[in-house]
Parts: structure tokens; C-alpha cells; sequence
């Protein structure tokens, strides 16, 4: 059941071939086996899952249901959840059992889907490795010794060795879709404003956006049919019709124009990884689209530009983890320099720390001018690039990460080299617009994707070309093996 | 050394909506702590503000009313600083793009003149919370603090107007008038008691004729207009001690200590220092159209310069009642209706500014906290109009409507008695009385000249009043009088 996609175990629970308690147990019986070893949950809601597998079944015998009702599924441990611990990966929201369901958590149970728990993530989303987190790194399910990913790493190592079915993911500079590319995933990342960020711990909140993680373009587009919507307590949700992504899933790619940025293929992109992403590519030639060499160029500014941007933002974000409220306090705080001092010490890790000092910087007085209104310009430079290229192509492609997974420690001290493994990420979270890696097949035994890259609110445009992917490859059907 | 002081004053008006500017939580004073502070508010992980859109249209109401343009794209930044009763650790303020841009606003000084102040902008912000701090806080005391997030983003505007004040007076005009607009366009409850409206104070001296200012203090938090009057004058007698001896002027934040009757600086750890105000990515740029601004104007209620310009032609009142009468909405509404029961707007006009306004200064009761309705006043006037009572016993009747005795005027004259004796028989019968009963003054009257007559006069209708309980009709006493007496 576990190698089943959403498609195959909604069809499977409409016809009765199992229950969902029979589905989350199974789930709930691999989580107890693999994840020690893969360490992809932070909790685990046993009985939660099962009492809402039960309600699903007896729901799903007595009348319509949504097709998803009885679904298992994970959530990002960024996504509030009632009665839940909400960890954010960090030891300052340990003890946080957060009072109120993130948006994003109400949808997926109005759904009647079962969240079989909250995922392992980089500490506050800052990461690329899933190395930051506060409840030790995640391991690849295709070599436990190397990174799922981040900063959903979680999600990915837990879709990926059939831990769970899907999972919720969150995307600031590239958190879904890069962990889905080296994990073997589909993985979406939505336009901003498309799904409803209350609820979501912030990270960077002019960038945060949340998606779906999937092991098939239809399962994401089942998901993110669940997902999106406009939502009156997040001001910058946008209110404009959710189509039916399902719907165009089959519509033919004749004709279609793929731009392919030179930039993406340029300096820092592994040899094997520009091939067999040039080879993914030649697929949709065979489809009967058209491969169009394009330029995006102002990409080289993206890293400098979202180093500025995001860290500013959860500057401000983190300031409230203060140790007077809720989360982490520090012990016997003398007075109150004291407790904000020490509860900020003892609660952010290092690379939270690393980003809070240059956000706190870079908005400072003296310097606001020379980066953080700076790196604005640049951003609508960057925007303007994508605007430009969409008005003679239909998507964008090119690889969503320079390499396949990594050894765990490998970059982890050196963050300026891991800030390059969302070099093609991460300009697409400051122009807004929906992106999505597909699994575009293997280097060195390990998975790579392919980024396909919409115009604003054109998620059913990158999902139909995903779709028609995966129908003529089988990348993404291959299981990570040790798990299989 | 002649010194000029300057003044700008930054005040703070909470919004009377009914809830907070970014979340559905009440803003009602008073609760219980931390019963009016949710999600939002107490600035849960996750939590996002939702722009009330009642703060908007009352900041902008503000602007139409002091001739202020309004911004159609106006930005929320984040103020960051930390403190314990700030949840979020910055406060969502309006920093580059405020909604209200430059506008200007009359004042009324007591001798009669008036000055325009220029207002510089207004701007919509989040109230913080309160700290609440018992016992004692050195290092080994036991001290407790609490906070209560009740007023955490109550929606205020901050109103900064230029150093166009020259006296504490002005000062107090300034703010006067602020709190009479506020009120009148009903976006604020404008009670001082309940902070509704704070004011900081930019004081400088310098010598008269020089045309720099001066090193300013800004002094915090005052929150009356008599401390505001107060904390004006003794900051800048300070100033103007420290510059006679030699000494310069820190620019710094102060507190005022009413009971010391003295300014002192804040510790420097309270002091702003970087802010780093940024936009807000939370919220969207507030975007404002004609049509609303339209809409806002042709709604807004008769405002105070034209109520008052109203009440001198109209009902022909003096500058000073018209002035006292326009304070406040609820008195001038007051007066309206009680000057149309009475059918008299002068005679209602001095009942309300001497004998009601006394008897409520008297009490320490607000204007609108009267226990005398416009329409029992104005029936009151009705009787003292039509001779039922005189004016000596309309106080009476005045008390005992204040007490409650009776529904109206004309049921406490009925109760009590009190109706005035105009039976001309009644009162030749007491004439005839006292002037029998009182011989020797007869006598000194008729051998007097017509000065003193004028006086002893007075003598004779006080007894007649006297004997007649004040209700004998007075104009007709002193013609019966006159007559008897062969005056």
C-alpha cells in the first residue's frame, strides 16, 4: 500500500479494497519500523490518525465524501496544529502545543485526510540539508548517508521510503522543490498568494509559500486542489478562482514553448546533472513542444538579493520567540535583558542566529539603503526577467538543484556553498510565481528533478506538463530501494 | 533674556472601533486581563494581521477634517524594538507612506484670538499592551511583573504636528481642539482618563527673534490636559535654567512626575535607539479611492469652527458661550435641544454654561454623565419664560429635578408648591403687610431722595419675597410698591 500514489489509494478506499484505519495503520506500522532510522517525524499522532481513520470510514460508508476522505497523509512541522506540538524544527517551540489550526492543517481535515504527524524540518525553514533542525538531521531514503534536503526534508524522507503517501511542505528559496528532487519527488511550490499562510510559522513572510509534496504531478494536483484558496486572515492570500487542476492534467504539450534560461546550465551546475537534465528535457521535444533557449539576467543576483530579503524578514519574524509568552524561557533570568539574552541564546540554533544577525543588519539604520532597499530593486529586476521570458514562452525549465544529495556534514559548516544549492530555486520565491520539481531520473544512483516554472496563478499549466512527464517516463516511479 | 519656547506636540487618539485594528478582538476598557487579546494578538507562531477597515475610514475622516490630504497607497512598516508588552516584538506603525499627509487646524486662545498650527501627518498604529509591575525589582526583591494584552492592537493615530506653539497654552488649545474633532467625528471616545488620548511633548527654547530651534525634549505620556499644561511649563523653565546657566540642552526623552511637578529622563534603556522600520510584508499597501474619500467627506457631522460660527449668528451668542457650547458634541447637541424646548437659545445658553456646567464641575461628573435631560432644562426655562416661576426659584426646581423629584419642571413647581403668586389681590394683601408691619422704614423712605429710595426699595421686596417663600411675582411687587409707597 505504501508505493500506492493518492490516486491509487483514494480509488482504493472508494472501492472498498482496504479501510483507512486499515491504510493508517499500515503507514503507522512502517513509521515505527523506518523512522528511527530516517528520523523524517518529529511526532507522531498515533491515535489521533486512527480515531480519524475510523470517523473517515464510518463517514465514507454513509454517503459523499471528498475523494481524498481517509487519506493519510504528514504535515510539515511548520503547519500550527491544535492540541499539537509545533515545533518549527527548534528547541524555542519545543513545549509549543499550538491552540489553533493553520489554514492549510483545516483544509486537509475538512478533507477528512489523516495527518499522521508533524515532519522533521530545518530549524524555522532555514536550511537546505535538513541538518539545522533541532531534532537532529533527516536521512535520504535513497543513502541514509547523505541529506534529504531542506528545509522539508522531513516531508521528502517521509514520501520517499513510504512513510507516508504525501506530505505538506513549505517553500521560502527553493524548501519544497529542491528536498523533492533529491528525494525522487513531485514537489510544488504554488504563486504567492495562492495558498493561505495563516497558521504557517513564519519565516520570510514575502516568500513563504506552502505546497504540496507527492510522488506524482496528479497526486500534487490532487493536494493542492485541497490546499488552495483564498483565506480573509492571511492579507496577502489572493482572491482569485481555484481551477479544477485535475481537469487539464491530459491537455497535449503540441506547440507548447519551453524556455530554457542559459543561466541555469552555466557555472556551478554539475556535469551529469546538465545532461540527464538536458535529456528530461529532449522529452518534451518528443511531445511535440518547442525547446526555446532563453535568458533570465539577473538570475546571478538572486542568492545576493534573497540573502538580503529573507533574512530582514525573520529578523522581525523571530522577534517574537521571547521567552515571556510561550516556547522556550530561560531559567532564573536575572532581569529582563537577561531573559530575552539568554532565552534567544539558548533557543535559536546557528543558522538562525547566522540570519537574524544579518537581517538585524541589513535593515539597520545606514545600512537599510544600501541592502535591503537595494535588494528590493533588484527583486523587481529579477520579477521583470520572468514577465519578460513569459511573453514568448509557455514554462520555464531547467534543473532545480546544481547536484544530487549530498553527504550528511558536507556543506553544513560552510553555508555560503550551501546557499548555492538553491541558485535556481530561489529566484522563482522573489518573483512569485508557481514552480515545481519532477523526478528527472538518476546520477550516482541518486535522483535528480527537473523545475518547471509557470506564470502567476498557471499551477494547472506546470502540473498538465509534469503530468504528461511522468506519462511518458518512469523516474518518478522508482522507490527509494532500502525501503521499497 | 526674553526666551520663546516651541512646542510640537505628538498625540496619540485611540479609535473607538470595536475591534483591534489588525484582529477581531474587542477593544472595550476595562476587562479582565488578557481576555481581550487572541490568536493575533498574543502573536502566536503563524499568526497574521487583517487590516480593520473602520481604523481606515476613521484616520481618513481625521485628515478630511483638518484639510489633510489623504494618501491613496498609504504602507505599514514594522517598528522593532523589544519589550515585554509588545507580543510581536515590533509594532506595526506607518512610517514613509502615512494615510494622513500635511493638514492644518485652528485654535481659540483665551483672549479671544486664534492661531492656525500646521499638522504634519497622521498615521494609523497598533497600541502595545500594558506591564503591570508590583513589589520591588533589585536584584534580590521579589517583584512581579504582569501583562495584560488587552489593549495590544487597539487601533490609534498619531497626529504630529509642527513646532508651531509657542505656549503651554496654546499647547492645551491645540489639544483641545483635537480632542473636540476627534469626538465630534465620533471616532474616538476621547477619554483622557482611560488614555483614550496621550500626548508627548517637543519643547524647545530659544531667544526671541532667533529663527533656529533650539535642542528639544520630548516629554512622555501626559495624559490630562492640566499635566500637559503643567509638564510644558516646568520643562521649559528647566530649559531655560540650564541655558541662563551656560548649560546645553540633551536631546532626550522625559518623564513627566506629576506629584513632584518635574520632568526627569527616562533611563537610557527605555530610550529608542535603531528601529529598523521596514514595510510590513503582512499587509498590503492600503490602497484609497476618490470614492471613498467622497463618500467620508459629504458623511462627515458639522464640525467645531462651523458649529461655532453657527452658534454666534444663529442663536447670537457670545464668542466665549459659543466657544464653551462647540467644546463638545454631546454640549453642543445638549444646547441645541435645550435651546428649542426653551424656546430661549440665550437664557439656555447661560443655565448651561453657569449653573448646570458648575453644578457638574461641582459633582466631578463629565458633561454627558447630567442627571438633568435638554428637555427637562428646557421646560425649566419655559416656566421662568412665561412668570410661573422666577429665576430664584427656577434653582430650586433646577435641584430637585437634579435630585429626581420629579419628571419635569412643571411636576416638581406642582409638588412642591412653588408656583409664583401673581393674583394681584394676593399680593396687595402682602404688601399691605409688610409696609404695615415696618413703619419706621416707611417713613425714612418717603423722606428720602430718589437715590437712596432706589435702595431701601430692595429692602421692602426682600421682605415681601421673604414672606411669600420667593414666590410672589417680582415685577408686580415693586409696581405695587411704587404705588403704595407714592414712589
Amino acid at each position: 500500500m505504501h508505493t500506492l500514489s493518492l490516486r491509487e489509494l483514494a480509488d482504493g478506499l472508494a472501492k472498498a479494497r482496504f479501510s483507512s484505519e486499515e491504510l493508517t495503520r499500515h503507514f503507522l506500522a512502517r513509521i515505527a519500523a523506518h523512522n528511527p532510522a530516517l528520523n523524517a517525524y518529529i511526532t507522531v499522532l498515533e491515535e489521533q490518525a486512527l480515531a480519524g481513520a475510523r470517523a473517515a470510514d464510518k463517514q465514507r460508508s454513509s454517503g459523499d465524501v471528498h475523494p481524498l476522505t481517509g487519506v493519510p497523509f504528514a504535515h510539515k512541522d511548520i503547519f500550527c496544529t491544535e492540541g499539537v506540538r509545533t515545533s518549527c524544527g527548534s528547541k524555542m517551540l519545543d513545549n509549543f502545543i499550538a491552540p489553533y489550526n493553520a489554514t492549510v492543517v483545516e483544509k486537509m481535515a475538512a478533507a477528512g485526510m489523516i495527518n499522521l504527524g508533524k515532519t522533521n524540518m530545518d530549524e524555522f525553514a532555514m536550511g537546505s540539508s535538513n541538518e539545522t533542525s533541532f531534532y537532529g538531521p533527516v536521512r535520504n531514503p535513497w543513502d541514509t548517508n547523505c541529506v534529504p534536503g531542506g528545509s522539508s526534508g522531513g516531508s521528502a524522507a517521509a514520501v520517499a521510503a513510504g512513510l507516508a503517501p504525501a506530505a505538506t511542505g513549505t517553500d521560502t528559496g527553493g524548501s519544497i522543490r529542491q528536498p523533492s528532487a533529491l528525494c525522487n519527488l513531485t514537489g510544488l511550490k504554488p504563486t504567492y498568494g495562492r495558498v493561505s499562510r495563516y497558521g504557517m510559522i513564519a519565516f520570510a513572510s514575502s516568500l513563504d509559500q506552502a505546497g504540496p509534496m507527492a510522488r506524482t504531478a496528479e497526486d500534487a494536483a490532487l493536494m493542492l486542489q485541497v490546499m488552495a484558496g483564498f483565506d480573509e486572515k492571511d492579507s496577502t492570500s489572493i482572491d482569485c478562482t481555484v481551477p479544477d487542476y485535475s481537469a487539464s492534467l491530459n491537455n497535449s504539450l503540441k506547440g507548447k514553448v519551453i524556455g530554457v534560461p542559459s543561466e541555469f546550465f552555466a557555472e556551478g551546475l554539475s556535469d551529469a546533472v546538465a545532461s540527464r537534465t538536458r535529456a528530461a528535457l529532449s522529452e518534451y521535444e518528443k511531445m511535440g513542444a518547442v525547446l526555446k533557449d532563453i535568458s533570465l539576467p539577473h538570475s546571478h543576483l538572486s542568492i545576493p538579493c534573497y540573502y538580503v530579503i529573507a533574512p530582514a524578514e525573520a529578523s522581525t519574524n523571530l522577534s517574537r520567540y521571547d521567552g515571556v509568552r510561550y516556547g522556550h524561557r530561560c531559567d532564573n533570568p536575572l532581569d529582563l535583558a537577561d531573559l530575552y539574552t539568554r532565552t534567544r541564546e539558548e533557543g535559536f540554533g546557528d543558522e538562525v542566529k547566522r540570519r537574524i544577525l544579518v537581517g538585524t543588519y541589513a535593515l539597520s539604520a545606514g545600512f537599510y539603503d544600501a541592502y535591503y532597499r537595494k535588494a528590493q530593486r533588484i527583486r523587481r529586476l529579477i520579477k521583470n526577467d520572468f514577465t519578460e521570458a513569459f511573453k514568448s514562452v509557455d514554462i520555464i525549465a531547467g534543473p532545480t538543484s546544481p547536484s544530487p544529495a549530498f553527504a550528511l556534514g558536507e556543506k553544513v559548516d560552510d553555508p555560503l556553498t550551501m546557499y548555492l544549492e538553491d541558485m535556481y530555486t530561489i529566484a522563482v520565491n522573489l518573483a512569485g510565481v508557481p514552480a515545481l520539481s519532477i523526478p528527472a531520473g538518476m546520477v550516482d544512483n541518486k535522483p535528480i528533478g527537473l523545475q518547471l516554472i509557470g506564470r502567476d496563478f498557471a499551477e494547472a499549466d506546470i502540473l498538465n506538463a509534469a503530468h504528461q512527464f511522468q506519462l511518458q517516463t518512469d523516474w518518478h516511479k522508482q522507490f527509494a530501494p532500502a525501503f521499497a | 533674556m526674553e526666551w520663546e519656547t516651541v512646542i510640537g506636540l505628538e498625540v496619540h487618539v485611540q479609535l473607538s472601533t470595536k475591534s483591534k485594528i489588525f484582529s477581531g478582538a474587542s477593544t472595550t476598557f476595562g476587562a479582565e486581563p488578557n481576555t481581550q487579546a487572541c490568536a493575533v494578538d498574543l502573536a502566536l507562531p503563524g499568526t497574521l494581521p487583517v487590516l480593520n477597515e473602520e481604523a481606515v475610514k476613521s484616520a481618513i475622516k481625521f485628515g478630511l477634517a483638518v484639510n489633510a490630504e489623504i494618501c491613496r497607497e498609504s504602507v505599514f512598516d514594522r517598528k522593532n524594538y523589544f519589550y515585554p508588552d509588545l507580543p510581536k516584538g515590533y509594532q506595526t506603525s506607518q512610517m514613509d507612506a502615512p494615510i494622513v499627509g500635511a493638514g492644518v487646524l485652528d485654535i481659540q486662545l483665551s483672549d479671544g484670538s486664534s492661531k492656525q498650527v500646521r499638522i504634519h501627518h497622521a498615521h494609523l498604529e497598533e497600541d502595545a499592551g500594558k506591564s503591570l509591575h508590583e513589589g520591588s525589582f533589585d536584584l534580590h526583591g521579589h517583584g512581579m511583573s504582569g501583562i495584560d494584552l488587552n489593549r495590544a492592537g487597539t487601533p490609534l493615530i498619531e497626529i504630529v504636528s509642527e513646532p508651531d506653539m509657542r505656549s503651554a497654552e496654546e499647547a492645551v488649545a491645540y489639544l483641545k481642539k483635537i480632542h473636540s474633532i476627534v469626538t465630534y467625528l465620533g471616532i474616538s471616545d476621547g477619554d483622557m482618563s482611560q488614555g483614550s488620548l496621550r500626548c508627548d511633548a517637543n519643547v524647545s527654547v530659544r531667544l526671541k527673534g532667533d529663527d533656529t530651534l533650539g535642542t528639544r525634549t520630548e516629554t512622555k505620556n501626559l495624559n490630562s490636559f492640566r499635566f500637559i499644561e503643567r509638564a510644558i511649563q516646568v520643562e521649559t523653565q528647566r530649559q531655560i535654567d540650564v541655558l541662563e546657566d551656560g548649560g546645553k540642552i540633551t536631546q532626550e526623552t522625559r518623564l513627566y512626575d506629576s506629584e513632584r511637578n518635574e520632568t526627569r529622563p527616562m533611563r537610557s534603556k527605555e530610550e529608542a535607539n535603531d528601529y529598523r522600520y521596514f514595510p510590513c510584508p503582512d499587509l498590503l499597501p492600503v490602497a484609497v479611492d476618490d470614492a471613498l474619500i467622497e463618500q467620508l467627506r459629504n458623511n462627515l457631522p458639522e464640525l467645531p469652527d462651523s458649529k461655532r460660527t453657527r452658534f454666534e449668528n444663529d442663536y447670537g451668542l457670545s464668542v466665549y458661550d459659543a466657544d464653551i457650547l462647540t467644546a463638545e458634541r454631546s454640549i453642543a447637541d445638549y444646547f441645541e435641544q435645550t435651546a428649542a424646548a426653551a424656546d430661549d437659545a440665550k437664557l439656555a445658553a447661560n443655565w448651561i454654561t453657569s449653573e448646570l456646567m458648575g453644578r457638574l464641575n461641582k459633582e466631578g461628573l463629565a458633561f454627558n454623565q447630567t442627571p438633568v435631560s435638554a428637555a427637562q432644562l428646557g421646560g425649566l426655562i419655559q416656566r421662568i419664560r412665561d412668570n410661573t416661576i422666577s429665576g430664584k426659584i427656577a434653582k430650586q426646581v433646577f435641584e430637585a429635578l437634579w435630585n429626581g423629584e420629579g419628571s419635569d419642571a412643571d411636576a416638581v413647581i406642582e409638588a412642591k408648591g412653588l408656583k409664583q403668586v401673581s393674583d394681584s389681590g394676593e399680593l396687595e394683601k402682602m404688601v399691605d403687610d409688610v409696609l404695615a408691619a415696618n413703619p419706621d422704614q416707611v417713613e425714612q423712605f418717603q423722606s428720602a431722595d430718589d437715590k437712596k429710595r432706589k435702595k431701601m426699595l430692595g429692602f421692602f421686596v426682600g421682605q415681601i419675597m421673604k414672606a411669600s417663600q420667593g414666590q410672589a411675582n417680582p415685577g408686580m411687587v415693586n409696581q405695587l410698591l411704587n404705588e403704595k409707597l407714592g414712589g
